[in-house]
């Protein structure tokens, strides 16, 4: 299938003239048709005939030019209905385009459509949405993983090239792990989050999802870089991620904090990883155990302060006023972090939840810290779990919470992670290892996953559709 | 903890069947948060962003590619008049 191939593949092929835009859309609109229905994927598509239109008369001016990708639904896109895969918001058309979908759609990159997701982010598997679940690729009887789960399924089940996501707690790295997929979550301020619906605004950081590093290598170069339309935007200079991205890991020391893998890990995941740490090893790293994250286990309580906190505070505007539906429609999850999220805010507790778990982020922040000047990087497990069966963390707020375990301390510090396939359980269920990196440090991050990719193919097994 | 407090505050409506449901899982979920007392936070300073960042501003001139005209920033309301957004009443006629 085309769309297995990688960006820079397409883009020589598309130049020779070998295939042309109209064949990769057309393949792309026979997989929707084939694997939507079952995998729900999708909440909106692009109208076909216009994308036709488009993929004919744009130049191949740029390496994403005729790329068909998908966009999780909490990206505003001008003219095109935006839910947030929230009731709140069906019928919602914005008027005007998120910074990265200009970007994406100045580079000739064709939007096929917006993908479902656990409503205004708050979830782990994508079941948190009012137009139905996503089902993950690999076993439609589990979840695609969350919050980003439309986008990963779509990739995975080859409807899409690639796509852009969102991660606030994990809600990129999570269901790229499970449906064996690569992601990235960026340092926080690396791209704009101008259009993007605010899940929370201190940690909410968007990011490619595609097959492999050097995909995303190239997806993050088009989208980064400063935006005077967001204040929080960085102004450091955006580096090109291909340039080095061959130069390998020899000599990097690779920090593997024991606090991953004590209580709550499943041990097929844990051997999983260890393996793929040697694998690391024998690429020319030197693994470091001593690299220690004492309060990983706060993570949680951390984030579950923060976010609702946060959410709160944004999900204020929605009051059905100027655009949207009343506050009536919002879900049992959604109106439990607003609540949680209040309290923590409101007088007489402010200082007790809110403001500690704001000390608390100094704390794992000075902790990664601490952790990076003995490492380059820290090799640690995405998910506590296998991908679940549809029902079982919708059903149970505390496991549902705990599914973040290991990717919400990456938010809380603002650094960027990047996910990608290592192994598989024995029922044929995809795991993917989580390489975390100081701020900015995506170009190492890169390095190490392409490394990987070159020396192991679990990046390119497919799914049994 | 009032659960219908909280709600009122936040402006949520809640089901008489779901308060009890939700008083529950609030309980639970603030038991698995409360952990975050046995840390030491003692002369810790709070953090509120990571970017670094201070005082971003921009030059105090209009960017006309930025302002939307009234139709299309009217055009998601359910309600509008005359050019207006319609909001509900908070004042009674006593």
């Amino acid at each position: 299938m085309l769309t297995d191939e990688s960006i820079v593949s397409l883009h020589s092929k598309l130049k020779s003239k070998q295939i042309s835009s109209t064949d990769l859309l057309n393949e792309c609109f026979a997989a929707i048709d084939t694997q939507n229905p079952k995998l729900n994927a999708f909440i909106t598509q692009a109208d076909r005939k216009e994308l036709k239109k488009r993929a004919e008369s744009t130049p191949l001016s740029h390496t994403l030019s005729g790329i068909p990708y998908v966009l999780k639904d909490a990206y505003l896109t001008k003219g095109l209905q935006t839910t947030a895969a929230s009731n709140v918001l069906r019928g919602y058309i914005p008027q005007y385009d998120a910074t990265l979908v200009e970007k994406l759609s100045q580079s000739g990159a064709l939007l096929l459509g917006k993908t479902n997701q656990d409503a205004w982010g708050h979830g782990a598997s994508s079941e948190n949405s009012d137009f139905g679940p996503v089902k993950n690729p690999w076993d439609t009887t589990r979840v695609a993983g969350g919050s980003t789960g439309g986008v990963a399924a779509a990739i995975s089940s080859g409807m899409s090239v690639f796509g852009i996501g969102e991660d606030t707690g994990g809600s990129i790295r999570n269901p790229a792990g499970w449906c064996g997929i690569s992601g990235l979550k960026v340092t926080y301020g690396r791209v704009s989050r101008y259009g993007a619906i605010a899940y929370a605004s201190s940690l909410d950081s968007m990011g490619p999802m595609a097959k492999s590093v050097e995909d995303l290598a190239l997806i993050l170069h088009t989208i980064a870089g400063v935006d005077a339309k967001d204040a929080t935007s960085s102004p450091r200079t955006v580096p090109n991620y291909l340039t080095n991205l061959n130069s390998g890991i020899k000599g990097k020391v690779i920090g593997l904090p024991s606090e991953y893998f004590q209580e709550g890990i499943d041990p097929e995941i844990k051997r999983t990883i260890l393996s793929a740490a040697k694998q690391f090893a024998s690429l020319g790293g030197k693994i470091d155990e001593s690299v220690s994250l004492p309060s990983l286990s706060y993570g949680v309580a951390i984030y579950y302060l923060l976010a609702p906190s946060e959410t709160s505070s944004n999900l204020a505007r929605y009051d059905g006023i100027r655009y949207g539906h009343d506050r009536s429609h919002f879900t049992t999850e959604s109106i439990r972090r607003i609540m949680v999220g209040t309290f923590a805010l409101s007088s007489g507790y402010y200082d007790a939840y809110y403001k500690r778990a704001q000390k608390a982020r100094t704390l794992i922040i000075r902790e990664y810290n601490q952790a990076f000047s003995k490492c380059d990087f820290i090799l640690a497990p995405t998910s506590p779990t296998p991908p679940t069966k549809l029902g079982e963390l919708i059903s149970d707020p505390l496991k549902n919470m705990l599914a973040d375990i290991f990717t919400v301390t990456v938010n809380t510090a603002g650094i960027p992670a990047l996910v990608i396939p290592c192994g598989f359980t024995v029922s044929n269920l995809p795991i993917g290892i989580q390489l975390q990196g100081p701020m900015f440090s995506e170009e190492l991050l890169f390095q190490a996953g392409h490394a990987y990719q070159q020396a192991t193919n679990w990046h390119e097994r497919h799914p049994n559709l | 903890m009032d659960v219908k407090h909280i709600a009122k505050l936040a402006s949520l409506t809640l089901k008489p069947d779901e308060e009890d449901k939700l008083s529950k899982q609030f309980e639970e979920s603030l038991k698995t948060i409360a952990v975050i007392n046995d840390l030491d936070t003692t002369g810790i300073e709070p953090t509120s962003q990571v970017t670094g960042l201070t005082n971003v501003t921009r030059e105090d001139v209009i960017d006309k590619s930025r302002i939307l005209p009234q139709n299309l920033a009217l055009s998601g309301a359910n309600n509008t008049h005359n050019g207006y957004f319609v909001v509900p009443a908070i004042l009674n006629a006593d």
